[in-house]
């Protein structure tokens, strides 16, 4: 049986409260795109904190390829990984070509300025973006420029993990699209292993392979996104309509 | 509420407290030691040192410079009002370059580098947390620690003693100013008794205690930063607290230190 690439049993978290993780179970094959859905608040950022080890889970086990977190090499698995944040996170000090090639920058045999700067514009184009982009500072830029910059940070290195944090929220429609199309040719070309968390069923029903519902700290259904909509789960049904009236109560 | 429960409340109260400052400086000597520790484990961000030195360094020039200057010429003042009391006029030049050398050129130059850099540090890194820029520093393999604590840390533990030591020039040219213009001291007398009075270790007590107080107003930017709360109000707070944090530990690191070279 294939080792999952990425695998969470029973993790919990909590922030001095109730927990925001109750014990989630997730696994996402190589290769395979998860898009995690779920409302505002349900701990799909705070998942995905888990596995990058920016947060410790208070219970449970995260294993990469079948090798608990703790354990593995966890610069060499974060060399070939990338995030795109919900925000963008671009840093503020730097202009956009040197946050697209940060790592390339400051790697150990790092690429030449003149190198990065080609290939920061290269990948700028990749997202829709303009080589006039490339020297201007991240204030300069409009909230869904920023987004794709951040984009084109997390596939400078053409990494094999990406994670997605609600990759087309403050988009247009089109750039979404383009996006979303980006997203699964990663997937699908590059054969990248990817988890997105979106509200958008759009980018849900473009990217994804696998989908969970995460509900209450814990994942409420998953499977694949074929069967999402006949799934009968009345809480999948409900978010995917967007729905007022249902078991996820519409004021958390 | 009878006495007792009143007792055991305040008790209940003080221990609270005790156990929170206790658990408060633990955090960070850890933090202090994480920062420190990066110094031996390479990659190094000699670019990023560089850009900290010019602004904690460089740009807080103006600021130190225009302290030590007013000090040392109201220091002069001061001396030589409360000399005549018994005829010690002569001692203005001697007690002003031992004054500033030794505790007011450090002191007050790290109180006015805190509130510049401190604060900035904090709001800045408190900005990078809120906006998940710290975050997104350790999915690109690089250690926050490495990349934003470590060059701020050093660079002002560097530049520290050598801003308090142009301070002190400017110093106790204040002092010279006044005593000459103003109180008709000789000048040469003036700079032969500054020189004569000052001893190596006036020098470097007061820039030992320099490097100290960057190093403490440094830390402490960096801890509440990175530590900030969430919105404007966590970074505001983080802010605040650094500046309050660094300069009442400046001023009791002066007292120890003073202690130990006295």
């Amino acid at each position: 049986m294939p080792v999952p690439r990425i695998e969470l049993r029973g993790v919990r978290k909590a922030f001095g409260g109730p927990e925001v993780l109750a014990g989630v179970d997730l696994a996402v094959m190589k290769g395979e795109s998860l898009v995690i859905i779920g409302g505002s608040g349900t701990g799909k950022s705070v998942t995905l904190k888990c596995i990058l080890g920016i947060l410790k889970p208070d219970a449970g086990e995260i294993l990469i390829d079948g090798i608990p977190a703790g354990r593995i090499d966890r610069r060499a698995f974060l060399r070939d990984f990338g995030m795109l944040f919900q925000g963008g996170a671009l840093f503020d000090s730097l202009p956009v070509w040197h946050n697209v090639a940060f790592r390339l920058i400051h790697a150990r045999q790092p690429l030449s300025r003149r190198d990065a700067h080609a290939l920061a514009v290269g990948k700028l184009a990749r997202v829709g973006l303009g080589p006039e982009v490339a020297d201007l500072f991240p204030a300069e830029l409009s909230g869904g420029m920023q987004k794709r910059v951040g984009l084109a940070r997390a596939i400078a290195t053409d990494p094999h993990v990406i994670f997605f944090d609600e990759p087309t929220s403050g988009l247009d429609p089109i750039m979404a699209g383009v996006i979303n199309d980006l997203i699964r040719e990663l997937v699908t070309e590059m054969g990248a292993t990817a988890v997105t968390i979106t509200h958008d069923m759009t980018t849900v029903r473009t990217v994804a392979d696998h989908v969970a519902l995460l509900h209450g700290g814990v994942v409420r259904w998953a499977g694949p996104v074929e069967a999402m909509d006949a799934c009968g789960d009345p809480f999948v049904d409900q978010f995917i309509h967007g729905r007022a009236d249902g078991p996820i109560a519409a004021i958390r | 509420m009878t006495a007792a429960s009143l007792l055991l409340g305040l008790l209940a109260s003080i221990g609270r407290s005790t156990i929170g400052l206790l658990a408060a400086t633990g955090r960070v000597t850890l933090f202090a030691a994480d920062a420190v520790s990066q110094l031996v484990r390479p990659p190094f961000y000699w670019g990023e040192l560089g850009r900290q030195l010019i602004r904690i360094g460089y740009f807080s020039l103006p600021v130190v410079g225009l302290t030590t200057l007013f000090t040392g010429g109201a220091l002069a003042l001061q001396i030589y009002a409360g000399g005549a009391r018994f005829n010690a006029e002569t001692v203005v030049p001697s007690i002003v370059a031992i004054g500033i050398v030794r505790e007011l050129g450090p002191v007050l130059g790290g109180l006015m580098v805190a509130g510049r850099v401190a604060s900035s540090i904090a709001a800045e890194l408190g900005t990078m947390r809120v906006t998940e820029q710290i975050d997104a520093l350790t999915t690109l393999s690089t250690d926050p620690m490495k990349y934003l604590v470590l060059p701020r840390v050093l660079a002002a533990t560097l530049a520290l003693p050598v801003l308090v030591g142009i301070g002190d020039v400017i110093g106790v040219m204040g002092g010279y100013l006044v005593g000459v213009y103003r109180l008709d001291i000789n000048g040469a007398n003036y700079i032969r008794n500054t020189v004569d009075f000052l001893e190596t270790m006036d020098v470097v007590s007061g820039l030992v205690k320099a490097a100290a107080f960057g190093f403490i107003l440094a830390l402490m930017g960096c801890y509440h930063g990175y530590h900030s709360g969430r919105g404007a109000q966590g970074v505001g707070r983080a802010t605040t607290d650094a500046v309050v944090s660094a300069s009442v530990l400046i001023l009791a690191a002066n007292y120890l230190l003073t202690e130990l070279f006295f």
